[in-house]
């Protein structure tokens, strides 16, 4: 037994994606990453509960597998990486869920699912279930490297320059089991886009990263750092503006290095990057990382041409067929006006003709935003084989996307869609909110969400208003660490403690994308009861204020929050 | 304290100094000072009173050149608390940046779950906390056959390794 390196060579065996899916699929080293990490946490876990592992010293490691224990139980929140899942793997974790917890799942705003109810001692069984369809909980949590997020419309997308798939699972590799840097100050959140649009928030993350063709076509990266919401909401900044792809990982050492040595540690408050780059400053910031990249970005660290290509093998195009696009009025034409609706709001443009990418909302009245049943998920999974080739994505609005239908089958998809309770026709509305558990599951809430969400459907109920009030971001979080992402909401709530009672802070403003801004308070703030009202008079005061074509945010930017404001606090 | 290396459970020469106690009054013996105190490190060693190495803390810089460094045989890196995660940085940068060929050891708050992480940061030995199993450690700091990275140790990271890099 060496203290030095131990380590297998697997004799040749490359996996290359196959035609039908396009989909990332482990190889060997992939499994035996996960099932080595499952044995080890059995290991724990039983140590643990054997009284040989203190309550402090197994924090770190169940965190790092996903374990939280929260109010009412412990809480394991497996990793969706980038967002996409199979119909395989779907009826796992409707099965699991089944099994080891109450029958049902969240969707959180990143790209992952939590189990609310598992008991701490099945977890590793639970862990070691996962990756027979090539799933883990690793690093969903803890002050390591988190999930990577991106574009639920990836590869999909009708303005996509570069797929930003390869490069997230080339990041997911890279950043599992991390050795130097899976005790960070504090927990690092990468995102990447690849589209005209920033649909994965990357302004507001720890690294951004925007993918983008140079001049002479080949694939460059933008690198932005020190972005975040939480206590202290800042935008990241570029401190790179065009790294070629080979030196990816070289890089991110670079950043995460820095980071782990001068990232703060006492005060966790002030613990992450932002705070770093914002006191270093930007400039100074961006410096030291290429002081520490440049002797380093021609190691064992470069990211070799052969690999990229394995890994962008398994993102290529499914199996489409040649089909002539459909003109969605035409559908809509003769059909009723539930199905209209969906079409206008659910159904998104796609870069084949004859294919749509459809949005199921989790976001039905009195429904929890982002929860689905174990038998909904089953079905999915059917509806995902029969009309997206067996695949779904997860973005972190809450909400599920069938990538790849064939727009001749939307209406059969529709009805088909509307029996399981999965066609409300809000995605981007009011009501399709972003929405964290809260204290009704959440040991770190300062108020509920969940009840609030509701109340605010319930007031809104209304389909005609709320397709005439059109876009709009409503974001609640239970507390300002910011899982609701209320900083980036049109309209952002926040729950806060006053004297042991639930308020909610209203904010308007904000917005995601990559002209992120961040909402501004209004003033004091209400009881819950209040706040549909306070809602209203915030969409009265747009209404009477927009012009033609313009959505709630385009108003706000226009005339400021002083009229939101004397709306919502004027005397009755 | 249990000293572990070449994965094994060894006696351990080397007593950790303070700040305090790195005098030139010292009695002879092997001694690990305060990179605060190199200099008297490398006099302590000249003058034939025993063998000298250094200790960095978490929130010491690994700034010392290359021909210093490698004067010592040993030089540690302190974890106050083992989530201070400043030490893995630390110990790559004495192995790859500056170039350090002696052994590399943590000591402070050293528990058997991060050993394999240690090792893999470049450090070669370990002075387990008090408490720790010697046997849970060695089956921990192998548990692990193939790596997604290249780090300080020999281990070839899977992006490599699947095409025979």
């Amino acid at each position: 037994m060496s203290g030095r390196a131990v380590f297998l060579k697997l004799p040749g065996h490359i996996t290359k994606a196959t035609d039908d899916q396009s989909m990332y699929k482990y190889d060997d080293y992939d499994q035996r990453i996960v099932a080595d990490r499952v044995r080890q946490f059995h290991d724990q876990t039983q140590r643990f509960l054997d009284g040989k592992l203190s309550e402090d010293e197994f924090l770190p490691l169940r965190l790092q597998n996903g374990l939280y224990v929260q109010r009412f139980a412990p809480m394991l929140r497996i990793a969706i990486p980038y967002g996409m899942v199979n119909s395989e793997q779907l009826r796992k974790l409707s099965d699991i869920s089944r099994r080891y917890d109450k029958g049902y799942v969240h969707f959180t705003t990143r790209q992952n699912l939590q189990l609310n109810w598992p008991s701490l001692e099945e977890v590793p069984n639970i862990l070691e279930e996962l990756t027979s369809v090539q799933m883990h909980a690793i690093q969903t949590s803890g002050n390591c490297i988190r999930n990577t997020t991106t574009d639920q419309f990836a590869g999909v997308a009708h303005d996509e320059i570069v797929d930003p798939r390869p490069w997230c699972e080339i990041i997911r590799q890279w950043s599992t089991l991390h050795p130097e840097f899976s005790f960070l100050p504090r927990k690092f959140k990468i995102a990447v886009s690849g589209s005209v649009e920033d649909r994965a928030a990357t302004n507001v993350h720890d690294i951004g990263i925007h993918a983008h063709l140079n001049d002479n076509g080949a694939v460059r990266f933008k690198i932005l750092a020190g972005g975040g919401l939480g206590r202290t909401p800042m935008i990241g900044s570029v401190i790179k503006e065009s790294l070629e792809p080979e030196h990816l990982l070289s890089y991110l050492y670079a950043v995460l290095r820095v980071y782990n040595q001068y990232g703060r540690r006492d005060n966790k408050y002030k613990a992450r990057i932002k705070i770093l780059v914002k006191a270093l400053t930007p400039q100074v910031f961006a410096e030291k990382v290429e002081q520490e990249w440049l002797p380093i970005k021609d190691s064992n660290a470069h990211l070799p041409e052969q690999e990229i290509s394995r890994v962008a093998s398994f993102f290529t195009e499914p199996a489409y067929q040649s089909l002539a696009s459909v003109d969605l009025n035409d559908l809509a034409l003769s059909a009723s006006v539930p199905f209209q609706l969906w079409l206008k709001r659910n159904v998104h443009l796609h870069k084949k003709p004859g294919y749509s990418a459809v949005t199921l909302t989790l976001k039905a009245t009195a429904d929890a935003p982002g929860d689905a049943s174990a038998e909904q998920l089953d079905a999915i999974a059917d509806l995902a084989d029969k009309y997206s080739f067996g695949e779904l994505r997860v973005s972190h609005e809450q909400n599920l996307i069938f990538a790849d239908v064939q727009q001749k089958q939307l209406y059969e998809l529709w009805q088909q869609l509307e029996i399981l309770g999965l066609a409300t026709p809000n995605q981007g509305l009011l009501t399709d909110m972003i929405c964290c558990p809260g204290g009704d599951f959440c040991a770190l809430a300062n108020a509920r969400s969940i009840p609030l969400a509701e109340d605010i459907q319930r007031r809104f109920e209304n389909i005609d208003f709320l397709h005439d009030i059109g876009e709009l971001d409503l974001n609640i979080s239970g507390c300002m660490n910011a899982c609701g992402h209320h900083h980036v909401g049109h309209i952002g709530i926040l729950g806060v403690d006053r004297k042991g009672e639930e308020y909610y802070q209203i904010q308007v403003g904000g917005a995601s994308g990559y002209d992120t801004s961040l909402g501004k308070i209004l003033g004091p703030s209400f009881k819950m009861e209040e706040v549909p009202d306070v809602v209203n008079k915030l969409l009265q005061t747009y209404v009477k204020e927009r012009r033609p074509d313009e959505r709630f945010i385009d108003t706000c930017r226009r005339i400021g929050v002083e009229p939101f404001k004397e709306s919502v606090y004027a005397a009755a | 304290m249990p000293l572990l290396k070449d994965g094994t459970h060894t006696e351990n020469q080397y007593k950790v100094l303070s700040a305090e106690e790195a005098t030139d009054a010292l009695p002879p013996g092997d001694y690990l000072f305060p990179v605060s105190h190199i200099e008297l490190a490398l006099q302590f060693q000249a003058e034939g009173h025993g063998k000298s190495g250094l200790w960095l803390d978490s929130s010491d810089e690994p700034r010392i050149s290359t021909d210093l460094l490698n004067q010592f045989t040993v030089v540690a890196v302190n974890f106050p608390k083992f989530i201070d995660g400043r030490g893995y940085s630390i110990a790559f940068l004495l192995r790859e940046r500056l170039g350090f060929n002696g052994d590399i050891r943590a000591i402070g708050d050293v528990l058997v779950d991060q050993l394999n992480y240690m090792r893999r940061c470049g450090f070669s030995s370990f002075e387990l906390r008090e408490d720790q199993d010697v046997e849970v450690a060695v089956r921990e700091m192998n548990g692990f056959t193939n790596f997604y990275q290249t780090s300080a140790d020999e281990a070839i990271p899977a992006y490599r390794l699947r095409h025979n890099l």
